[in-house]
């Protein structure tokens, strides 16, 4: 049990994909404009993640090697497709924000990456949760990372405004997204380290 | 390892094929829910809503809704598309038959977070439309108008303002009582 729960706080902490495996990094500056649209993305690449990694998993043993980029790729976009088309049907607003970065899944580093390194060599509950790790690990950071732009850049947390007037426009467009990311990966790097 | 590969694609799309055709419904009825929101939004209320029609000024069809009350028109929801600073900039404006701008509604919009996204909450900017004078000088101020651009944002109060200026000349097209004195001010090159 200690070891099925290693490998969610793996996700968390050792292998956290954005401040230190440094992937899907376009979604992550892209989107965190605010808490809450960091949030939203995390939680799609998450849904998206835990499918496909079970799935890979379970694919794995009877996929030749030369065409396993492909077979993976065609899961994965297949996973994003059905997510896109049930945002659209169902939570239409939230498919507004996010835009083109739901499609965009598809090419995150993270996903393919976990299916490359992680499920195609382990059994689909270690993948399952290798997937809920990381998309945890992923969603916190992205929320982390809009909390400091929303708090920053516009005076409100999650939509809720505390300091009047217009924030310091620059953290809310891409220059900030750069300058947040730099500073919070120091620091999640220095605390990892102390541990 | 081609067997592979093929049976994997044709397993995908049996799977979308599937979500799509459930999906197709609700999505449909989703985009026909917002687009009767934006144009209740836009017009009096009270009135009975046409079907979609479509109208065409200086080679550009616009797709518009009327409103009846008692026998005649009283508004028109026009939908109306200009390029904004980051892309297409889509209104839906509710006119009324004499010119009278009644209410502007963004249908999307991909302006910079910040800065001409808040067109869609700047109170100022926005509370002007409502019930802007039919012989009003639609363009920004900066321009010599009567409109009150977002600061900061002149790219994108120009173009919400040319949209606007759209559905107006598209509504005195339609109506032959209306004024037509005023006219179009063309949107100056930024």
């Amino acid at each position: 049990m200690a070891n099925k729960l290693s490998l969610i706080t793996n996700g968390l902490l050792k292998e956290n994909p954005t401040f230190v495996l440094v992937l899907g990094m376009c979604p992550t500056l892209a989107t965190t404009t605010s808490a809450m649209n960091g949030m939203e993305m995390g939680l799609a690449t998450l849904f998206v993640l835990v499918l496909s990694n079970i799935v890979v998993s379970l694919v794995a043993p009877i996929v030749p090697d030369k065409v396993h980029i492909p077979v993976y790729i065609v899961i994965i976009a297949t996973f994003v497709t059905v997510l896109q088309l049930l945002m659209r049907a169902f939570v239409p607003d939230i498919y507004r924000t996010l835009g083109l970065f739901i499609p965009l899944i598809v090419v995150n580093c993270i996903i393919l990456g976990r299916a490359e390194a992680f499920a195609s060599k382990h059994n689909w509950l270690e993948s399952a949760l290798d997937g809920i790790g990381i998309g945890i690990g992923f969603t916190l950071s992205l929320t982390v990372i809009g909390i400091v732009r929303e708090i920053l850049g516009s005076g409100s947390v999650f939509g809720w405004k505390f300091i009047p007037g217009d924030g310091i426009l620059a953290f809310v467009m891409a220059p900030g997204a750069f300058m947040v990311l730099g500073y919070l990966m120091v620091l999640f790097n220095k605390l990892a380290k102390k541990k | 390892m081609t067997l592979v590969l093929f049976g994997t694609c044709l397993v995908c799309s049996a799977i979308l094929g599937v979500v799509n055709e459930v999906t197709r419904e609700p999505i449909a009825a989703a985009a026909a829910a917002e687009a009767r929101a934006a144009i209740a939004e836009v017009l009096p209320e009270g009135g009975e809503i046409s079907e979609a029609k479509t109208a065409e000024i200086e080679g550009v069809n616009y797709e518009y809704y009327e409103e009846y009350g008692g026998g005649q028109t009283v508004g028109y929801a026009v939908k109306s598309s200009t390029a904004g600073f980051g892309g297409t900039l889509s209104l839906m404006v509710g006119v009324l038959p004499d010119g009278t701008i009644f209410n502007t509604k963004v249908l999307s919009h991909s302006e910079t977070p910040g800065l001409g996204a808040k067109c869609t909450s700047d109170k100022k900017f926005i509370g002007q439309w409502y019930g802007f004078s039919k012989d009003g000088n639609l363009s920004v101020r900066k321009d010599g108008g009567d409109v009150d651009a977002i600061t900061a944002s002149t790219i994108t109060s120009r173009a919400y303002t040319l949209a606007v200026a759209q559905a107006r000349k598209l509504v005195k097209t339609l109506d032959p009582d209306a004024t037509t004195g005023a006219s179009l001010i063309k949107n100056k090159e930024n």
